[in-house]
């Protein structure tokens, strides 16, 4: 599933806390065009909730997450300028 | 949802001026704007110090009648002089080590946000605080001002 998926920026937010990880988000994928896919990385525990809930209200699409070791890594696709 | 433009808003009143009550309006003011919603904040009473220059980077932890504390002191040691600075000490330490952001850089990222700050101008002049005491990019007005801005909110809230 995630092999098949085109990363255009990273944005590392291991070790921030909410409110901090969707704050960098919302910066980090202006920084891409639509249709690109931005990953984050991230051990906020309440990531995955806040993270579709982001998604949802920003309008991109949250194509995938995976949890390894505490570690979230989420694919949100920009949908929406 | 409320405006007409269909972009989603939030009103908040900030009316505590403890390091603990500064928490909760700046993180939903700086989250709803990283949601693409419009958000704002109206500072009265002792919520005007987490817009005060002088104040916002000392903004304290009550000692007294809080049992909430996780190191529970009873009432009669936590009115002891000192008992503040250490509660507030104690905070200061559980806020690093758990990598929260502090009150200023939450303040930072709402004013770069276009958060609307708002500071109440009835407490300023009670409270004697003149505009030059509070931070940048602060617009003073009253109940109306922030009555007129939440009556288009979808979620309003007093803190």
């Amino acid at each position: 599933m995630a092999e098949s998926i085109t990363v255009h920026k990273v944005l590392d937010a291991k070790g921030l806390v909410c409110p901090m990880p969707v704050i960098k988000a919302r910066k980090a994928i202006r920084d891409i065009s639509l249709g690109q896919v931005l990953e984050v990385q991230a051990t906020d525990k309440g990531a995955v909730k806040d993270f579709e809930a982001w998604a949802r209200q920003t309008g991109n699409e949250l194509v995938d997450w995976t949890e390894t070791g505490g570690i979230y890594v989420f694919h949100i696709r920009k949908a929406k300028e | 949802m409320s405006k007409a433009n269909g972009v989603k808003r939030i009103a908040l009143i900030a009316s505590k001026g403890t390091l603990d009550m500064a928490y909760p309006p700046l993180i939903l003011a700086s989250t709803a704007i990283s949601m693409d919603w419009e958000a704002g904040i109206f500072f009265t009473f002792y919520g005007l110090d987490i817009i005060k220059r002088a104040k916002l980077d000392h903004l304290k932890v009550p000692s007294l009648a809080n049992p909430a504390m996780p190191v529970p002191v009873p009432n009669i040691i936590g009115a002891l002089p000192g008992m503040t600075a250490m509660a507030t000490m104690m905070m200061k330490n559980w806020i690093k080590k758990a990598n929260v952001a502090t009150i200023p850089d939450l303040l930072d990222i709402c004013r770069e946000g276009d958060v609307r700050l708002i500071g109440c101008q009835m407490t300023m002049d009670l409270m004697g605080v003149r505009k030059e005491e509070l931070i940048d990019g602060i617009e003073v007005g009253g109940a109306a001002t922030f009555l007129e801005y939440a009556s288009e909110a979808d979620v309003s809230l007093f803190i």
